[in-house]
């Protein structure tokens, strides 16, 4: 069968299993809508927060993104993994038994202030929309790749199905969907990734294929760094960023991770608070089965492309090369006529540009596999995608039902909420699916942002609000405000105003935008604590509810009120 | 429900706190330590194909973080127990 066959074949099937799923899954209550009714087995939890998490980017892109950086790429490996030990130790447990249904609930319970509250809510909204863009963006790429149809058809038919399910089915449907988006999204990723480890290195295994050896006998990473040096760029195994810099974006990351609205309202779909530990493990598992194979996918693509290209005659390039040049990921230009290929760093000598994106796109056609692997990774990219989606889209219409609305109409009722829920949900379908067909240049910068505004406003307030019962509501909005302001004036000032001076002899102690956050997030700690030591402190029943929410006993399921 | 026993909850407390402090500081030093600060020097060990702290940055603090996350799991099973302020 032709690849286009099979890829609408399997996007098909895999399509219909999600929609299949939601039907059998509809919300029924507000509690089903917001927090799956809460009972969620911490297995099937930790597969959905895994699909949750790996979005479009984590799929597609983050491979390539290492192939080029080599070392430097390590940041995002152990900046969106190591996230997870924070959220599974400081606060899932204590979320889980505090036992509402969002982020901006437990801001505007522990610091008795709707003024916190409504702070909460517009950092978690912007954190959402800057996100839910970007993943129909990528929802659109895929189909118009794989599926060639434009992208805008892309967008609105990806838009139908996130819509059908998400609004219909609320936290439940999209709790069992992404169990199933989980395993389609990591067989197609292993698949192609197995069959080029045992190509190269003879290893079936990708993580130990990365420390194997290549057909002549040398290390695949020494002869890499060996390849690369000749070639005139860094070795890929040393750095080219500052320490302090990779430090900072590190830490930004996992702090980032920790602070994310749609992560953290996963382990209030637990029925326990032993529950939300354990689900926080199987999460990082699931994650970490992805994550540990994308350095080997990035060092076996670029080693392949290297090797495949440099120095060979234009006329003689292997097939994928030339599929993909029908896309302009890869494109090659005989600048100096020999009529052979040069990858050279100097942007004036260098023949071959590839796209990032490549590395896994055109894995299976590198790997010579069949073609319905190549219908099977583009099912497995969508559902990265549409899974990110669904789960911020839900994030987005609890914010406005439950944090805006309810907040100033407390006595609408049940059923009024749930269809006030819905409409939202509706809403953001629409707003994200008109960003996908229209992207504002800045969305793919500020996607990246949305981390170090996590880390610089959320994850103090919250940290502080389970592990001090002296810090107050003052403390809280000054903290918040500090952390968000600081972060954003510093990011909009190097990326926006002056672009020119973005680079590192100019930025504060070395540390560029991308890891500003994590300097935001120590001014949040440290604002939050000088504002709170001279205010008064937190009246007698919310120290109380700090004693509570630290042992598990007494965790009820997520209560209404 | 029956009437409550006396749980000492400040001990809970102490110990969940200490656990905590084991755990990050091993998260510390995977991450930040091994894989940033001292790359350099463990880059000069080798591990098979690896540099030792490249392979840390890439491959090896991943396997730690969740290591970590089920030796908490397991520790704090056990300390609820301890003090009496488990679940069910």
């Amino acid at each position: 069968m032709e690849i286009l066959t099979w890829t609408y074949l399997l996007v098909g099937i895999s399509f219909a299993i999600y929609i299949g799923i939601a039907i059998w899954t509809r919300a029924g209550s507000t509690k089903e809508f917001y927090v799956a009714g809460g009972g969620v087995s911490p297995l099937a939890n930790g597969m959905a927060t895994a699909a949750d998490w790996m979005s479009a980017a984590s799929f597609i892109s983050m491979a390539g993104i290492i192939s080029f950086a080599g070392y430097d790429g390590s940041v995002y490996l152990m900046g969106w993994t190591g996230g997870y030990v924070l959220l599974a130790l400081l606060l899932a447990p204590y979320l889980r038994k505090f036992g509402k249904f969002t982020v901006p609930d437990f801001v505007g319970d522990r610091y008795y202030s709707k003024t916190a509250k409504i702070v909460a809510v517009i950092c978690a909204l912007f954190i959402s929309f800057t996100y839910v863009a970007g993943q129909m963006r990528g929802v659109g790429i895929v189909f118009s790749r794989y599926l060639e149809v434009p992208i805008e058809w892309g967008v609105v038919i990806g838009m139908c199905i996130v819509f059908f399910y998400a609004v219909l089915g609320g936290m439940k449907g999209i709790t069992y969907t992404q169990v199933a988006q989980y395993c389609v999204l990591i067989f197609a990723y292993m698949v192609p990734a197995i069959f080029i480890s045992m190509q190269l290195t003879g290893n079936p295994i990708p993580q130990l294929g990365l420390g194997g050896e290549v057909s002549d006998g040398t290390y695949l990473l020494d002869k890499l760094d060996g390849v690369l040096a000749d070639l005139g760029f860094a070795e890929y195994t040393s750095g080219r960023k500052g320490v302090m810099d990779i430090f900072m974006i590190t830490l930004a990351l996992m702090v980032g991770t920790a602070g994310l609205p749609h992560v953290i309202v996963r382990f209030f779909t637990v029925p326990k608070v032993k529950d939300a530990r354990l689900s926080a493990g199987y999460a990082l598992v699931f994650i970490a089965i992805l994550y540990t194979t994308a350095p080997a996918i990035a060092a076996f693509g670029i080693y392949n492309a290297i090797n495949s290209t440099s120095e060979k005659k234009i006329s003689e390039l292997p097939t994928w090369i030339s599929t993909w040049q029908k896309t302009d990921l890869i494109q090659v230009e005989d600048k100096n006529g020999d009529g052979l290929v040069q990858y050279l760093p100097d942007q004036e000598k260098n023949e071959l540009s590839i796209d990032r994106d490549i590395m896994v796109l055109a894995s299976p056609e590198i790997a010579e596999l069949p073609n319905w692997v190549v219908g099977l990774v583009a099912a497995g990219a969508m559902a990265a995608a549409l899974s990110t989606a669904a789960g911020l889209l839900l994030v987005i219409s609890t914010s406005v039902s439950r944090d805006l609305f309810k907040t100033f109409k407390p006595e609408i009722s049940e059923k009024k909420e749930l269809r006030i829920a819905r409409i939202a949900a509706a809403g953001a379908v629409i707003l994200a699916g008109y960003f996908g067909v229209n992207p504002p240049g800045f969305v793919a910068q500020v996607v990246a942002f949305a981390f170090g505004l996590a880390a610089a406003s959320f994850f103090p307030v919250i940290i502080m609000g389970i592990f001090s019962d002296r810090i107050n509501k003052e403390g809280a909005i000054a903290g918040m405000l500090t952390g968000l302001v600081f972060t954003l004036a510093y990011i909009i000032f190097f990326k926006f105003i002056s672009p020119e001076l973005n680079t590192a002899e100019h930025w504060w102690f070395g540390v560029s935008p991308e890891g500003i956050g994590s300097i935001g997030m120590i001014l949040n700690f440290l604002v939050c604590i000088l504002v709170s030591s001279f205010t008064p402190a937190p009246p007698p029943e919310v120290q109380e509810m700090v004693q509570e929410i630290r042992i598990p006993r007494g965790a009820g399921e997520a209560s209404q009120h | 429900m029956p009437s409550k026993p006396k749980i000492n909850t400040k001990g809970y407390w102490r110990k969940n706190l200490q656990t905590l402090f084991i755990l990050l500081f091993i998260w510390f030093l995977v991450s930040f330590g091994f894989g940033v600060l001292w790359v350099d020097e463990l880059n000069q060990i080798r591990m098979g194909g690896f540099k030792l702290g490249f392979w840390f940055a890439q491959q090896g603090s991943i396997y730690v973080f969740v290591l970590l996350i089920f030796v908490y799991v397991y520790r704090m099973n056990k300390l609820d127990r301890e003090y009496d302020v488990h679940e069910d």
